[in-house]
């Protein structure tokens, strides 16, 4: 039955291009919607199986032998909403409906390969989806056709392809070790040949491609200049779900399906973690574009993921995928009220806006939200995702890892609040005094994320027992505290 | 051993020639030739299938897609391909020398990995590992397609037509 969650999009994109030009221009967001909703539903309320059984002749067909396990949901539910968030956007930004189209169809084909990476468990599929999705970004970085959005877009393909190769290679050799491409296969072949130089090295080279796809320092080369030059929605797509899904789920997936326990892995995910969490930081502190503020925030928020991970611990690998979720709602928000704000303004210089809350009360109230969560103030949901990681880091027995991202937790803060000053605080300038609330494109995804921060935030501590059920069928050979 | 040292060889000056030749066309062609010379060492390895599709596709299909691009753009004037050349050059210089020495080293160090050798010669025909074994990934090159269509179309088609 998940095999729709890959079909229907490719499916909605035959359908589109079937009609006269007039009928699939009106039908486009319609149809688009209808698949985004249907997959937010179709993660949230639980299927019967009997359904699955009917309806998976296709997918069966295609030999679509998904898996889905608690990560792959979480996943699944954020690629979902994220989409949803990005097409109300784009509508409200699109100049025309034959605009709207092109994107929607991209976006499709790029839910297709999300979704597509989130349930494979072979490391080929894996990178052929992980390839629908890169293509698809770069098509979309380039969207609007700016000299500024040419040149994230191709520095994006530079280093992507780059990853690719590296990945590409590590799939040969493990291929070459393991005899087969699945990841359970690989993961044996771990267990039996650990020190085996080939491993090691199609390990490092696997990583080196993960890290650069999710853009951790010091391999975060393209990411401001890719989130800052791509238009708005993509921006909040890229930012939200694309570098999580195929940078970060990606390394995720390979350590708890196939590289397993390994102190030297822990120390190369704690040095990427440490380094991205504290210079994305400091570089968030510097930035006077508020998209390009932004966009280092994000690495420093990966590498909180990636501290979790490293902990290897069940309440670690739970902290890391909750804060991958909440990562994907909250820096979308802001992305959404950054796109809101250029909107009016027609500015994304932070020095040159001021008091904006006065005239846009919802994009910046939401953007409060949003600030504090990625602080990891409670009672939003950041904070409990934050809390998680620096626990289990402590319990781990690596208490200065834990103290680091305390102190960085405050640079998050530090930034934000200085965001917060500049742009929707104080006096409002006298240019922008007649401006208005953005349109309803970005209002309903405001209040809905900004609903999501508060709501999951004051749910967690009563379903924290049972999200850590939950996650735990996900770890089997981890450390459970 | 004399013929694979040869290709290797031969293969690593095609490749260091499409990189660093100064024009564009050359650099295709080039890079046809590397493939040729790839499909002989990947045929050479006992994967006859893995070098027909090298053959086929890397230095048939995408040279003719390489060289009929090249065909629809304007070329570069002397003046500005002798100062590409010269950038590239200060920029690249030190490749040839780092790949030499990288291929010495590795030679000199007479790596022997040790490989549990799993992975015997398929007897899977050609066949049914794709439609069978790995549709999957057939239909996943389909959507790569698909996306590059409308990439070429939106980003292509339309600005010609704007």
């Amino acid at each position: 039955m998940y095999s729709w969650l890959v079909l229907l999009p490719f499916l909605g994109v035959i359908f589109l291009n079937l009609p006269s030009k007039t009928v699939r221009l009106k039908l486009a967001f319609w149809v688009s919607l209808f698949i985004v909703v249907f997959q937010i539903f179709f993660v949230i309320v639980p299927m019967p199986a009997a359904w699955g059984h009917k309806l998976d002749s296709l997918g069966t067909f295609l030999k679509m032998n998904f898996v889905v396990d608690c990560l792959t949901q979480v996943l699944l539910l954020c690629i979902g909403l994220i989409s949803f968030v990005t097409l109300f956007v784009q509508r409200e930004m699109a100049q025309d409906e034959k605009q709207m189209f092109n994107f929607v169809n991209v976006l499709l084909l790029v839910l297709a390969g999300m979704n597509g990476i989130v349930l494979v468990r072979d490391i080929f599929s894996l990178y052929v989806f992980l390839e629908i999705t890169a293509i698809g970004s770069f098509i979309l970085i380039s969207f609007d056709e700016s000299f500024s959005a040419f040149e994230g877009a191709f520095k994006y393909i530079i280093l992507s392809i780059v990853a690719t190769v590296l990945m590409l290679l590590a799939i040969g050799l493990f291929v070459l070790v393991a005899g087969n491409t699945s990841f359970e296969a690989i993961g044996l072949a771990f267990l039996d040949y650990p020190n085996v130089f080939l491993m090691r090295l199609a390990m490092g080279l696997f990583l080196s491609g993960c890290f650069i796809k999710a853009g951790l320092m010091p391999f975060h080369g393209w990411l401001p200049d890719a989130y800052a030059s791509a238009p708005a929605s993509v921006s909040i797509l890229l930012a939200g779900i694309v570098t999580k899904v195929v940078g970060v789920y990606t390394l995720m997936r390979v350590v708890v399906s196939i590289f397993g326990f390994d102190p030297t892995l822990r120390t190369i995910l704690f040095l990427v973690g440490i380094f991205s969490i504290v210079f994305g930081a400091l570089a968030a502190l510097g930035q006077s574009d508020f998209k390009r503020m932004l966009a280092y925030s994000s690495i420093s928020q990966v590498g909180y993921i990636i501290l979790g991970l490293a902990s290897f611990s069940l309440l670690g690998l739970a902290g890391a995928v909750f804060h991958l979720f909440n990562h994907a709602m909250f820096k979308s928000l802001l992305f959404v009220n950054s796109a809101a704000v250029e909107s009016r303004t027609g500015t994304r210089h932070m020095d040159s806006l001021s008091g904006l809350t006065q005239r846009m009360p919802v994009t910046g109230v939401s953007s409060v939200f949003a600030s504090l969560s990625a602080a990891g103030v409670p009672p939003l949901a950041g904070f409990w995702s934050k809390l998680l990681i620096i626990m289990a880091l402590w319990f781990s027995g690596f208490a200065w890892v834990a103290v680091i991202a305390l102190m960085a937790s405050v640079l998050t803060l530090a930034y934000f609040l200085s965001l917060q000053r500049r742009v929707f605080f104080g006096t409002i300038a006298a240019e922008f005094n007649n401006i208005k609330e953005a349109g309803f494109g970005f209002m309903v995804p405001s209040v809905i994320l900004a609903a999501i921060i508060l709501g999951v935030g004051i749910i967690f501590p009563f379903i924290f027992s049972k999200f850590i059920v939950f996650m735990s069928h996900l770890v089997g050979g981890f450390i459970v505290y | 051993m004399f013929i694979d040292i040869f290709l290797l060889s031969v293969l690593v000056l095609a490749s260091l020639w499409t990189v660093m030749t100064r024009s564009i066309l050359r650099s295709a062609i080039g890079l046809a030739l590397t493939s040729v010379i790839l499909a002989i060492v990947i045929f050479k390895l006992n994967a006859p299938l893995a070098a027909v599709f090298e053959l086929s596709v890397c230095a048939g299909l995408i040279s003719v897609l390489f060289i009929s691009t090249i065909s629809l753009t304007q070329p570069y004037t002397n003046e500005e391909i002798l100062e590409r050349v010269k950038i590239m050059f200060g920029r690249f210089k030190f490749l040839p020398i780092l790949l030499v020495g990288l291929g010495a080293f590795l030679f000199f160090m007479n790596i022997k990995p040790f490989v549990p050798f799993f992975y015997k010669e398929s007897l899977v025909d050609v066949r049914v590992f794709l439609w069978d074994l790995r549709r999957i990934d057939v239909f996943g090159q389909i959507l790569v397609l698909l996306v590059g269509v409308f990439g070429v179309v939106i980003l292509f088609k339309e600005r010609v037509k704007k």
